[in-house]
């Protein structure tokens, strides 16, 4: 399993690796979300739909689905990977 | 003296950059709000003068990350730079927000590839040095080809060196920002290029892509469109191609010229956010707020709109006794001053809501919003957007169907468009609180609460529980299946600016006595017609009326009141009452009612203008309204005709029934077919009849 921005608890953050342009709306990468940016997740509503979350500059709210698209590599893994 | 020039400009820019700031600044009071044509987004022009001779005409584009648009609105800013010709604009001015300038920029890199001269304005120059922001303007220039003008639209810093370029439009360089064709697929754009040979390059590639209604385009270019569009996985990988490349090269740019010192940030945004979106407290102070907008709309509202209500029925009792008796007299004192009085009286309601919602999207808590009801309102259909028209709702259903625009995914904003009318707005309340004062007693339950206060309170759930449930049936029923394109900005939090909240108002304001004020007026005139005309009986009523009466000996005025009750049930109104008498008995209704029923299907609240006219016709007393009603005798039973079970069928009815030909309309105009404005009048209409007749059987 891929660890998506669906995985990210709050105030964590993660490096977006890809994104399955074919099933994500245009308007998301427009909007700055792209592969090589940092994301953070800033805040889940309950249910923990949609989220909070900042990227590249931008701050916006997506929906779970959309989220659970969004292939990440988690900040701390990234130090561990760069590490060993 | 040298002629006038005039130079037409597009105002464009992403959402909560300050863009209206900028129009209202340019163009203060000298801006209206048409609609484009075909379609009903609103269309904001101004006239800005620039210098003695110049003069620049701004069109507000409605607010878009992109020139790929996503939603009704976003469509017009494409439209407008590909579609219309003769209002094709001399220049664009791209807005940005000096905090999120690199976003900002993506839109600006399309609009200058267009090959059109643009301006880049820098909004809210005066936050960067609390924000540790600082910008190279020289080099952003050279690096952008084009005019960069920083500016404060708010506190009118810049505006003056903003008209000095664009008076100087023609020296902008047009060239395109980057060479990202080529970069994309060199081979694909060479044939794009030698096939459209008239347009921009860029202009071609977006009508290749955007899947629009460009009605104005021959045949021939259709045709030659058509042929790029075999693949269009392909294309989808060009556009998203497109995308990385343009901001590789607007971070390219920035790395130069856009420098943050990232402690001097403020964390207010940060802190405010955990509260505002808190799992629980965000609820509570959401709820708070809602509590303060009815209060707000019911309460403070109801001084103006008692004394317009006043002022009015003074009007038309002036002119009845001072001006010359005949036709004209009785067209304006009966039809044409009750008609306005009916507009007018809602005015407060509508502008005191749109400046507490106005507000709510200007400092950003909107979305905040948005964000926390989401998830509850997908469960009915709709999205967390949605929670604006059902607000927006509970004052007048139009302005609120027409604030669906912005929900992106079509069953979404359907769902709401549909179920918004049940939320109780604001041509209820007329009709709700006559009844209630009639059959509900003026006592207090518990000592505290007024009985009449609670059923109003209740009425007012009734509609929402309405909206909501009827969401969850229609989200299970409607049969679209679309992806749904939830992504929203989170704007940071700002103080509202009065200039642009009273904007708001007025606009809105307008749009509503203008909109839906010329059916009104239109629906008591013709009304007024009705019930004063008829055929041949009706003419001859005081012959017949005196004949068959002749033996009893009446004194003049009973009469007179004979002859008005039996020309009013011989009246064109009259005869359509009585035809659908029998269709509305099983309600506890009987013809006069009935006539009600049918003049307020134009707008509610005309129910209670037409039983005073009514009752006023028969009875010339000054009695009012109330009164008139509460003296009524049903003939069948001798008892009062407003009792308690025909007084709670009526609340009933018009909680559910689809009674506003204006909502009729803007459903029509906003979903492009009859389909739904007809689902919505017969639906409704039916469950108000089925619930009504329960009503009254039960309770009778």
């Amino acid at each position: 399993m891929n660890t998506t921005i669906a995985d990210l608890t709050v105030g964590e953050k993660g490096i977006i690796e890809d994104i399955p342009y074919e099933s994500v709306p245009l308007k998301l990468l427009e909007m700055g979300c792209l592969p090589g940016k940092e994301v953070e997740l800033i805040q889940l509503a309950p249910l923990n739909d949609p989220l909070y979350i900042k990227v590249n500059g931008s701050h916006l709210a997506i929906r779970k689905e959309t989220a659970k698209l969004i292939v990440i590599t988690k900040s701390e893994n990234l130090c561990e990977t760069i590490k060993s | 003296m040298r002629d006038h020039q005039v130079i037409k400009v597009a105002l464009v820019g992403n959402p909560n950059t300050g863009k209206s700031s900028l129009f209202n600044q340019l163009t203060g009071l000298n801006q209206k709000v048409s609609n484009y044509p075909g379609v009903t987004v609103e269309k904001k022009t101004g006239t800005a003068k620039l210098s003695n001779t110049i003069t620049a005409h701004v069109v507000d584009l409605p607010g878009t990350y992109s020139i790929n648009p996503s939603s009704a609105d976003e469509n017009i800013v494409l439209q407008s730079f590909l579609n219309a010709e003769s209002e094709y604009p001399d220049v664009a001015v791209v807005v940005a927000d000096v905090e999120n300038l690199k976003r900002n920029l993506y839109l600006f890199s399309q609009i200058k590839d267009l090959e059109i001269p643009a301006i880049l304005v820098i909004n809210m120059s005066d936050q960067m040095k609390r924000k540790g922001i600082s910008i190279d303007i020289d080099l952003l220039k050279q690096e952008l080809n084009s005019e960069v003008v920083l500016i404060s639209a708010r506190k009118n810093i810049g505006v003056e060196a903003l008209k000095e370029a664009i008076i100087n439009y023609k020296t902008i360089n047009t060239s395109v920002i980057a060479d990202i064709a080529n970069r994309i697929d060199a081979v694909f754009f060479n044939k794009v290029k030698s096939t459209f040979k008239e347009i921009s390059l860029y202009k071609a590639w977006l009508l290749i892509t955007q899947y629009q209604n460009f009605s104005t385009l021959d045949n021939e270019l259709k045709e030659k469109i058509k042929s790029f569009r075999e693949d269009a996985s392909r294309l989808k990988k060009m556009q998203n191609r497109e995308t990385i490349l343009r901001y590789q090269y607007i971070n390219a740019i920035l790395k130069k010229t856009y420098k943050v010192n990232i402690n001097e940030a403020t964390g207010l945004r940060f802190k405010l956010d955990k509260i505002l979106t808190h799992k629980i407290f965000g609820y509570v102070i959401f709820a708070g707020i809602l509590m303060l907008i009815f209060q707000s709309i019911f309460d403070w509202t109801s001084m103006p709109m008692d004394f317009i209500d006043a002022q009015f029925s003074q009007l038309s009792d002036y002119v009845k006794h001072h001006f010359s008796q005949g036709v004209f007299t009785n067209l304006l004192a009966d039809g044409i001053i009750p008609g306005i009085g009916g507009i007018v009286i809602f005015i407060p309601q509508i502008a005191m809501l749109f400046f507490l919602i106005s507000i709510l999207e200007e400092t950003g808590y909107m979305s905040r919003v948005v964000f926390l009801m989401d998830k509850i309102m997908r469960r009915f259909g709709m999205s967390g957007k949605s929670v604006i028209p059902l607000i927006s709702g509970t004052a007048c259903a139009i302005p609120a169907i027409m604030a669906a625009r912005n929900i992106s995914g079509w069953k979404e904003r359907l769902v709401t468009i549909l179920v918004t009318p049940f939320t109780t707005c604001s041509a209820r309340l007329p009709v709700y609180a006559i009844i209630i004062a009639l059959v509900i007693p003026d006592k207090r339950f518990l000592g505290v609460f007024s009985l009449q206060g609670l059923t109003l309170m209740a009425l007012y759930l009734l509609g929402f529980v309405a909206a909501i449930a009827s969401g969850y049936l229609l989200h299970k029923i409607l049969k679209i299946n679309e992806k749904s394109f939830f992504v929203i900005e989170m704007p940071n939090y700002k103080l509202p600016s009065l200039k642009n909240v009273l904007f708001t108002v007025l606009e809105k304001t307008k749009a509503f006595v203008f909109g839906a004020g010329k059916i009104i007026l239109a629906l008591s005139i013709v009304l007024w017609f009705l019930a004063s005309n008829g055929p041949e009986s009706y003419k001859n009523a005081t012959e017949i009326v005196t004949n068959t009466n002749s033996s009893l000996q009446l004194p003049q005025d009973e009469m007179d009141q004979k002859i008005a009750s039996y020309k009013l049930e011989h009246s064109y109104i009259g005869i359509a009452g009585k035809t659908i008498e029998p269709m509305i008995k099983p309600l506890g209704y009987d013809w006069k009612i009935g006539i009600a029923l049918l003049t307020s299907f134009a707008a509610r609240e005309v129910f209670v203008s037409t039983l005073a006219t009514i009752y006023s016709v028969e009875d010339d007393n000054t009695a009012t309204i109330k009164e008139r009603m509460a003296a009524e005798i049903n003939q069948d039973t001798g008892k009062k005709r407003f009792d308690f079970p025909v007084g709670m069928s009526l609340l009933v009815f018009y909680a559910f029934a689809m009674q506003c030909m204006g909502t009729l309309a803007i459903v029509k105009r906003e979903t492009n077919t009859w389909k739904w404005s007809l689902l919505q009048l017969f639906g409704m209409t039916a469950l108000a009849y089925l619930l009504a007749l329960l009503t009254f059987t039960v309770l009778s």
